[in-house]
């Protein structure tokens, strides 16, 4: 059962950046790209775990502080070595300003 | 007294790394505000395109030099400097370009990554990994691939690699290995089975265009083809190992603390070219994201936190030196540093 879930306001995230979020014990990462659309991923990167919001956005990839590894966050999909397994990914909603993430 | 220090990767100092929680460990990191570390953290195209112009614009003039003057005492002068920009700038290279932050744009880093693998010869695909594994497990016996200096360590052959002597035909080795369609023991523990295929063909290539150079070599009766392509990764090799040697030799094994096991040195702007501010060692794994050009900054931004930094490469020798003679008798001894914060030691100080 999925619900929606509420992270934070959308002056909380600058453009092209990303805000650790934690929700019963599960990280994620929240981002707002350069032109203002909110994403969301799990927070930890799939090679070895590295907290992704520690990282850096470019355009539309974060790039793990730990070993470079890079994603798309829109999509989840690694872009080459280290990373061989994809970032999941969650929907996102923007109602009154709030910026609110789906979650099972 | 700890037993003789195994490392190999798969042995027994490598299961006892990850009983004792060494591997994959959270290492500290000094605390910076998040607007400071985007800063730092910002990816700029233009220091490395200037950089790499002078690099390959010098390895043009002191190369062609050498071959127009050969054979003479200049041609050797000429020889001397593009060894040095051949078979240790590639190094930084190499190491910059496989973090992925000196350029801004990907294939510019992909593209450099790849010649300066070449030059020295590294498989780029095996040393990505092992790289990888270096920053995971930093000078943890029996995970880090890529640690010099043992203990005891092994001085003369240390030495000898001033001049690439066991580390060249080592790296034949194993190309003809992977040529062959394989890896080694240890380099198949971190390199995926997705990835080999990539080394296997690197190595194919690589072999073919060294047996070309043997081939022009004895065709022409000189070893000047020699001297452009292959032999200056042995000729111009002892800046890299003069460098390298700094980052982490005499300093803790098993710790969890890059202030522990890492040292950061003062340079001249000569070696700082060459090795491209690696020099800002403790700040360069304690914060991998951050292209060379912007390790100065990092540094006077976290100083305060870490040990002072070595006054000068001699100065970095007479710390080391000392203590990895001390340590062919006495493996256990270290050079101990006074740190704040949550470091881990798991050895004991000497
Ligand atoms: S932990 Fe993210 S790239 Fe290794």
């Amino acid at each position: 059962m999925s619900a929606w879930v509420e992270v934070c306001a959308v002056d909380d995230i600058d453009r092209e950046d990303v805000v650790p979020f934690e929700h019963l014990g599960c990280q994620y990462a929240i981002y707002c790209s350069p032109d203002g659309t909110f994403y969301a991923t799990d927070g930890l990167c799939t090679h070895e775990r590295a907290v992704l919001a520690d990282g850096l956005v470019m355009d539309h990839i974060i790039e793990c502080p730990k070993h470079n590894g890079r994603f798309d966050y829109r999509t989840g999909e690694g872009k080459g070595a280290p990373i061989r397994v994809n970032l999941r990914t969650y929907p996102v909603k923007i109602d009154q300003h709030i910026v609110s993430i789906e979650i099972d | 007294m700890r037993p003789k220090r195994d490392y190999s990767l798969i042995g027994d100092d490598s299961r006892r790394a990850v009983a004792l929680g060494l591997s994959q460990a959270d290492w500290y990191r000094t605390p910076i505000p998040r607007k400071r570390m985007k800063e730092l953290m910002h990816r700029r195209n233009g220091p490395a395109i200037r950089d790499t112009a002078l690099w390959l614009g010098l390895l043009v003039i002191f190369g062609g030099l050498g071959v127009y003057l050969w054979f003479s005492v200049w041609s050797l002068l000429c020889f001397a400097a593009y060894g040095v920009l051949y078979g240790s700038a590639s190094d930084a290279r190499w190491h910059e370009c496989g973090h992925g932050t000196a350029f801004k744009t990907r294939w510019m880093n992909t593209v450099i990554y790849n010649l300066a693998c070449f030059m020295i010869m590294r498989d780029p695909t095996v040393w990505r990994w092992s790289h990888a594994r270096h920053h995971t497990d930093t000078v943890i016996v029996g995970r880090d691939p890529e640690i010099i200096a043992m203990r005891p360590p092994k001085l003369w052959h240390i030495a000898a690699n001033f001049i690439g002597l066991f580390d060249v035909p080592l790296a034949f080795k194993h190309m003809a290995i992977h040529a062959s369609g394989r890896l080694t023991v240890e380099e198949a523990t971190f390199v995926p089975g997705t990835e080999r295929a990539k080394t296997y063909w690197t190595a194919r290539v690589w072999l073919l265009i060294y047996a070309a150079v043997v081939v022009t070599c004895v065709v022409s009766g000189s070893v000047l083809p020699a001297m452009v392509i292959g032999l200056p990764r042995m000729y111009g090799a002892w800046h890299h190992l003069m460098t390298g040697l700094t980052q982490h030799c005499g300093l803790a094994d098993d710790v969890t603390d890059h202030r522990l096991n890492s040292r950061t040195v003062y340079m001249n702007p000569i070696s700082r070219f060459v090795y491209w501010n690696m020099n800002y060692h403790v700040e360069h794994h304690m914060f991998p994201m951050v292209p060379f050009h912007a390790l100065p900054a990092l540094h006077e931004e976290i100083k305060d936190d870490l040990p002072a930094p070595a006054a000068s490469i001699a100065a970095a020798f007479r710390e080391f030196v000392p203590a990895m003679l001390r340590q062919r008798a006495d493996p256990e001894y270290y050079v101990h540093r006074e740190v704040f914060g949550t470091a881990t030691a798991v050895t004991t100080s000497g």
